[in-house]
């Protein structure tokens, strides 16, 4: 039984990684834009993280350093897709290759180093707990974090007045242009809040998750988290669960495999790839499921002239 | 839907063209550097020593030699250790050669594009340092008679191409012997990468080493299908500590397990590289791998003219594999036992591949006294007793 709480444990922690960086994406793509660069902008966040940890010792400097890396490079990003109009598509690969190049470059000095012991993150009293206490009180702070997040942003979104501005702005910048609302501006800011999401999970990575920093290491979590927003529908809840399933596939997979239960290995590395494309056919078939969801102005540029 | 669609590809491809480029630049502005100052030191001679016989502008132009990485340099694993044996090289033979690498070459069709573009700069000998270089390497060595090629880890060779490889299963079995020792629970766990006669042949020798000193053990393995991929890596070993895995070994490039080891308070070694400082409290030694040595040797062939066609597979006798920095608190009869499994393979009294050998269906594969010759070491597609599950794929 142990084993199936510490199988919980580490789902919930791999789950944490691509949640943050899934919100991120949603935020944006609420907000009508679309930013394949997760993965450079987790990378380059991952470094910043890093060497910013190395140097204060301080997790949650690394933490801010991480997102600011990544609203820094949002923000690039938002600017030239929002103002000067350049494909969305291409500009978000274009960052995504350029922050696999540049965190190479500026890890350089920093890959043999080591990061700092830290304190566990056990919760007095509630981690002793049976089975209770190793799944669910021993995470790091970001794990809960991330649920209070998922939260908040229903609220906000579902419930509060900015979060309908913002999802008009997505669903139809030239109304909210009309009704007086700075769709640019309102778009760059949910970038820039994106991409320090994208930031926080990629430090989350090198600070955290596997503590250290080697050049390529967020290995394509940014295009999972990327899945992960289209395979939620672009539902917050359905994000963290998505992000959970997803994270709790590839550590069910291990822990089978650990345990010398005879299965394809690979097959279930493509699982969540697979789960995606199901959701996809599925959502397809019935547009009213993905309509109601998406975002109608997703990857579409807004000029307010026309 | 294709914006999702994960395009590794062509990041890959990209990351290589810009390598490529700024490489090729240094690479230029390296040779003619060289080639200037050769010229100088030639004419200062000259008129240093007029009356010298041999005429000193001569002197032989540098023999260009090209690397071709699989990972980036920075891996602090497997193309880290490539790399040092290329500055082992330099050191080595100073001005009578210069080096150039490109780092994360796919295994792909791209492979032979880099390897030929290597040949057309002028690199005469050109090291592949990867298993999935083998047909692009077969391929231009084909149309490029007059360049040299030399292929890590394969078994394909042609008139002008030779493969090379080390003997990482001794460094496995050494590991395997200390892992013996320290563990607590009787339960070892491999990381593995991707399923090939390599990669068991080191879970078995791991496995070996660590039933010659504790015949209780069992070794847990779980597969990540990846040679590089930091987090896989890490849940990979969680996934073991949490099934009772409590000494971890990984046949991967990056020191991700070292360090799950060092997060959970369990013990690991470092591969390829000595990686002590990715986890200092967790790393109970490092099986390594000096390339320096075959590096050395074959572009003595090549500057000498000896270069021939064939096949090396180098080990501890060679110098190739060893095993360092073994943490303090490991006893001193296991370290005794190390050394004695590393004296006898240097000196070839000891076999780690001798009979009796039995799989992990209990079937004799190695008669008792028999000795494994090359031929079934490199087809190894079994487990031996005491590894727990299947091979993925396998029967």
């Amino acid at each position: 039984m142990e084993s199936y709480a510490l199988l919980v444990a580490a789902t919930l922690n791999a789950g944490t990684v691509l949640a943050l960086a899934a919100l991120g994406l949603l935020i944006n793509e609420k907000a009508g834009v679309l930013n394949l660069g997760a993965e450079g902008m987790m990378l380059c966040a991952a470094i910043a993280g890093f060497a910013a940890v190395i140097h204060t010792g301080n997790d949650w400097i690394g933490f801010a350093a991480g997102m600011g890396a990544g609203a820094l490079l949002a923000a690039i990003f938002g600017g030239l897709v929002i103002w000067l109009g350049t494909n969305q598509y291409a500009t978000g690969l274009a960052l995504s290759l350029f922050g696999v190049g540049f965190s190479a470059f500026a890890g350089i000095g920093y890959v043999q180093e080591k990061l700092p012991e830290r304190a566990s993150h056990a919760i007095p009293w509630l981690t002793d707990i049976p089975l209770l206490g190793p799944a669910f009180f021993r995470q790091h702070p970001l794990v809960y974090v991330t649920i209070a997040l998922v939260l908040g942003l229903i609220w906000f979104l579902y419930k509060s007045r900015p979060g309908l501005v913002l999802r008009s702005v997505g669903e139809s910048p030239e109304s909210a242009h009309a009704l007086g609302y700075p769709v640019r501006r309102i778009r760059l800011l949910a970038v820039v809040v994106g991409g320090a999401l994208c930031g926080l999970s990629g430090a989350y990575i090198s600070v955290v998750y596997t503590p250290l920093w080697v050049e390529g290491m967020v290995a394509g979590k940014g295009w999972i988290a990327l899945a992960l927003t289209t395979f939620a529908t672009w539902r917050p809840a359905r994000v963290l669960l998505g992000a959970y399933l997803f994270g709790g596939v590839t550590m069910l997979q291990f822990h089978l495999q650990g345990a010398g239960v005879d299965m394809p290995s690979q097959l279930l590395t493509a699982l969540p790839y697979v789960a995606t494309i199901v959701v996809l056919a599925l959502i397809s078939r019935n547009p009213t499921w993905i309509r109601i969801n998406m975002p109608a102005s997703l990857g579409k540029p807004f000029h307010p002239g026309s | 839907m294709s914006f999702f669609q994960p395009p590794v590809t062509l990041f890959d491809q990209k990351g290589t063209d810009m390598t490529d480029i700024s490489k090729r630049t240094v690479v230029k502005m390296v040779a003619l550097t060289a080639v200037a100052a050769a010229a100088l030191v030639g004419c200062g001679k000259k008129e240093e020593a007029p009356k010298a016989e041999a005429p000193a502008a001569a002197k032989a132009e540098p023999l260009k030699i090209a690397f071709a990485y699989v990972g980036p340099v920075g891996d602090g694993g497997w193309t880290f250790a490539h790399d040092n044996g290329r500055k082992a090289l330099e050191k080595e033979f100073g001005d009578k050669i210069v080096t150039s690498f490109v780092e994360k070459v796919p295994e792909s069709a791209d492979a032979e594009r880099v390897i030929r573009d290597m040949a057309g700069q002028g690199n005469k000998l050109i090291f592949g340092t990867t298993f999935g270089y083998m047909e692009p390497m077969l391929k231009a060595a084909a149309d490029l008679k007059d360049v040299k090629f030399e292929h890590a880890t394969g078994y394909k060779t042609a008139e002008n191409m030779r493969t090379y490889d080390s003997r990482t299963y001794q460094g496995a079995y050494m590991a395997g012997v200390i892992a013996g020792k320290m563990t607590k629970t009787n339960t070892v766990g491999v990381v593995g990468s991707i399923p090939i006669p390599e990669v068991i042949r080191n879970i078995n020798s791991f496995t070996l080493g660590a039933q010659s000193v504790n015949p209780k053990i069992k070794t847990k393995v779980v597969w990540v299908n990846d040679w590089f991929n930091p987090p896989k890596e890490t849940e990979a070993a969680t996934a073991l500590i949490n099934g009772g895995a409590d000494v971890l070994m990984q046949n991967t490039d990056s020191p991700a397990v070292l360090q799950t080891a060092e997060k959970l308070g369990k013990r690991a070694f470092g591969w390829d590289s000595d990686m002590t400082a990715y986890g200092p409290k967790a790393h109970l030694g490092s099986a390594v791998i000096n390339w320096g040595p075959y590096y050395i040797k074959a572009t003595r062939d090549a500057l000498e003219g000896k270069w021939a066609t064939g096949q090396s597979w180098w080990g501890v006798k060679e110098g190739a594999i060893d095993f360092v920095s073994v943490a303090a608190d490991v006893p001193e009869d296991a370290k005794k036992k190390l050394e004695e499994v590393k004296a006898g393979l240097k000196d070839g009294t000891f076999e780690i591949w001798k009979g009796p050998i039995v799989g992990q269906d209990g079937k004799e594969v190695l008669a008792k006294d028999a000795v494994a010759d090359d031929k079934f070491l490199g087809g190894i597609n079994f487990y031996v007793k005491g590894v727990e599950g299947k091979i993925p794929g396998g029967k």
